[in-house]
C-alpha cells in the first residue's frame, strides 16, 4: 500500500530565503497528521509542492505513490486542498462554484453529492447565493467543499479554522473527523495547537524548512516530563532566567523537572524578596512541547 | 487516463464563457456600441471624400469589416488577459491550478473562450451595421472571412493569455494593451487602405502582423485587398502557430503560474 503522502529530500529556495531544506516525511493512508511550525517554517511551501502549485528545487513528492510532476493527473485527483487564503470567484454562486470544481476533475452530474456537501457544511440555504454575499466563515466552508467535491482520498487543510468562530470550528472538525473515520487521510496545518493535540495522531514540527520533530502526538507529549509553572512576578532571580519557556506581559512560564524544583524556585524568590502575585501549575500540553522543541532547535542551530 | 479527466477543460471553457456572458453588457454590448460610434462618426466625416479600390467601394462599406475585425481582436485579447489577471490577483486561479488540467487543457479553454467573445462582438457589430444600412453588405468569399476571424481571434486570445500570465496587476496589463495591442490595431489599416500611405508608412504597415489579419478579412468581403489573401493567410497562420508553441511551452513550464 503506497503512503498517502511521501516526501523525500524536498528543498526549495525563494531568492535568499530557504523555505524547505531537505524535508523527508511519510504519511500513511488513514492518518490524521499535523504539520506544525511557526510562520515561515515552510508548511505552506510543502503543501504547495504536493498540490503542484509550486515546484521543488530538489527532491521528490508523491501522493498515493503518484509523483506530483511526472504523474500529476493522478496525484492531483488524489488530493484535496483547502488553501489558507480566503479566495473565491465573485462571478458565481455557491452551487456553481462547487459544480465547476467537480467539472474541472471531469465529474459531471454531481448534484446529489454537492447537496450532501452543502448539508454537512451547513450551506444548504446559501446554495444559490453569490459568493460575494457570504461571510468569511461561509466562504471558508465553501473552500472545504471545493476541496472535497472530487472525493479525494487525501485531504490537506492549510489553517482551515483561521477566522472561523468557535461553534463553527467544532462542527467543521466534526465533519473532518467523520471523513477521517471514513478512510480519508487528513493532513492539517494549524496555529491552534490544542486543535492539533486533540485531532492529530501524529505530528511533524517544521522550523526554517527542516523537520525538527516527528512522532505520535502521544510520544511528543510524553517527551516533556515534569511540569510547567506559570507565575507573575516583577522579576526573576538570575539563575532562573534561562529556564523561562515563555514570557507574556509579566507572566513567566518555567519548565520544572519536578515539584522539588518548584520548592527551590519559590525559595529563591523568597531569598531575593520578590513577591509572587499569581502562581499556577499547567499540565503539559502540545504548546509546551512545541515551544521547547522550537527553542532547542534554535540552540542546536 | 483521458476519458473522464479529459473533460475537465470543457468545464473550464464553460466557466470562461459564463464569466463574460454574466456581464454581457460590459463585455459584448458596450464594445458593439463603441464600434458603431466609430462607424457613425468616421462615415459621416469621410463618406463621399474617400473611396477605395478604384472607386468600387465607398468609405463606410470599407470601414465596416475593419471595425468588425478590430472588435474581434480587441475583445479576444480582453477576454483571456483580464480573466487570467483577475484570477491571479484575487487568488482564485488556484481552483484551476489544483485540478489535473494540462497546459494544453488550459490553453484550449482560455483561447476558445477568447475567440467566442471576440467573434460574438464582431458578429454583433456586423449585424447592427447591416440593420441600419443593408446596402453595406458585401460578402464575396465567406470562407476567407471565417478563416481570418478564427485565426485573428485565436492570435489575440493567445496574446491575451501571455499578457495575463505575465502581468501581476492591471496596471501592467494596461501597458501591454495600450502600448502594444491598440497601436498595432490602429496602424494596421482598420480605417484606411495602406495604398494611401507614403512609402515609409506602407513598408512599416507590412511589418505589422495585424495588417494581414485585417487585409485578408477585408478580402473576404470585397474580393479585393492590398495583399493577396493566400499570402496574408500564410503569414497569419504562421504567427498563430508560433504563438501557440510559445504559449504552450510557457504554460507547461509553469512560468508565473506554478513558481
Amino acid at each position: 500500500m503506497p503512503a498517502a503522502v511521501e516526501v523525500i529530500d524536498l528543498a526549495r529556495r525563494f531568492g535568499d530565503v530557504t523555505a524547505l531544506d531537505g524535508v523527508n516525511l511519510s504519511v500513511a493512508q488513514g492518518e490524521f497528521f499535523g504539520l506544525l511550525g511557526p510562520n515561515g517554517a515552510g508548511k505552506t511551501t510543502l503543501i504547495s509542492i504536493l498540490a503542484g502549485l509550486t515546484r521543488a528545487d530538489r527532491g521528490t513528492a508523491r501522493v498515493l505513490g503518484h509523483d506530483v510532476i511526472t504523474d500529476f493527473r493522478a496525484a492531483r485527483r488524489s488530493l484535496g486542498v483547502v488553501p489558507q487564503e480566503l479566495v473565491f470567484d465573485p462571478f458565481f454562486s455557491v452551487r456553481e462554484t462547487l459544480t465547476f470544481q467537480a467539472g474541472y476533475f471531469g465529474l459531471r452530474n454531481q448534484d446529489a453529492w454537492i447537496d450532501e456537501i452543502l448539508q454537512h457544511l451547513d450551506l444548504t440555504t446559501k446554495a444559490n447565493a453569490n459568493m460575494r454575499s457570504l461571510s468569511g466563515g461561509m466562504k471558508r466552508r465553501v473552500l472545504v467543499g471545493q476541496a472535497l467535491v472530487h472525493k479525494p482520498p487525501v485531504i490537506v487543510l492549510d489553517e482551515p479554522t483561521a477566522g472561523v468562530d468557535v461553534e463553527l470550528r467544532q462542527s467543521l472538525w466534526g465533519f473532518i473527523r467523520k471523513l477521517n473515520r471514513d478512510g480519508h487521510t487528513i493532513i492539517l496545518t494549524t496555529h491552534y495547537l490544542e486543535e492539533a493535540e486533540s485531532l492529530c495522531g501524529r505530528i511533524a514540527m517544521l522550523k526554517a524548512g527542516r523537520v525538527v520533530a516527528l512522532d505520535t502526538t502521544h510520544n511528543l507529549l510524553a517527551r516533556v516530563t515534569g511540569i510547567t509553572c506559570r507565575l507573575r512576578v516583577e522579576r526573576l532571580p538570575v539563575p532562573w532566567r534561562s529556564r523561562v519557556v515563555r514570557e507574556d506581559g509579566g507572566a513567566f512560564w518555567i519548565g520544572l523537572a519536578s515539584f522539588g524544583e518548584l520548592e527551590a524556585l519559590l525559595a529563591a524568590l523568597r531569598v531575593e524578596g520578590i513577591a509572587v502575585s499569581e502562581l499556577s501549575i499547567d499540565e503539559t500540553d502540545l504548546e509546551d512541547v512545541f515551544l521547547r522543541i522550537m527553542r532547542n532547535s534554535e540552540a542546536a542551530a | 487516463m483521458s476519458g473522464v479527466a479529459g473533460r475537465g477543460w470543457v468545464t473550464l471553457l464553460h466557466k470562461e464563457l459564463l464569466r463574460f456572458w454574466k456581464v454581457g453588457f460590459q463585455t459584448v454590448a458596450a464594445p458593439i456600441l463603441t464600434a458603431l460610434l466609430y462607424l457613425l462618426i468616421f462615415s459621416h466625416v469621410l463618406e463621399g471624400r474617400v473611396s477605395l479600390y478604384g472607386g468600387r467601394v465607398g468609405y463606410t462599406a470599407f470601414l465596416v469589416p475593419g471595425l468588425v475585425m478590430m472588435s474581434i481582436l480587441q475583445n479576444s485579447f480582453a477576454n483571456s488577459s483580464s480573466s487570467l489577471t483577475q484570477s491571479k490577483i484575487t487568488g482564485n486561479l488556484i481552483f484551476v491550478l489544483l485540478p489535473p488540467l494540462s497546459a494544453l487543457n488550459l490553453f484550449a479553454a482560455y483561447v476558445l473562450a477568447a475567440m467566442v467573445r471576440g467573434i460574438a462582438v464582431g458578429s454583433g457589430v456586423l449585424t447592427a451595421t447591416l440593420l441600419f444600412n443593408p446596402s453595406l453588405l458585401f460578402l464575396e468569399h465567406p470562407f476567407w472571412v471565417l478563416a481570418f476571424a478564427l485565426f485573428g481571434s485565436a492570435i489575440l486570445g493567445m496574446l491575451g493569455l501571455l499578457a495575463g500570465l505575465w502581468a501581476e496587476k492591471f496596471d501592467q496589463l494596461a501597458v501591454f494593451q495600450n502600448f502594444l495591442i491598440v497601436p498595432l490595431t490602429f496602424l494596421s489599416g482598420v480605417f484606411y487602405s495602406i495604398h494611401s500611405l507614403p512609402p515609409f508608412w506602407q513598408a512599416l504597415s507590412r511589418a505589422n502582423p495585424f495588417f494581414y489579419m485585417i487585409d485578408g478579412f477585408r478580402y473576404g468581403f470585397f474580393g479585393v485587398s492590398d495583399v493577396a489573401p493566400g499570402v496574408s493567410f500564410v503569414i497569419v497562420a504562421t504567427a498563430a502557430a508560433t504563438l501557440a508553441a510559445l504559449t504552450l511551452k510557457l504554460l507547461a513550464s509553469g512560468w508565473k503560474l506554478r513558481p
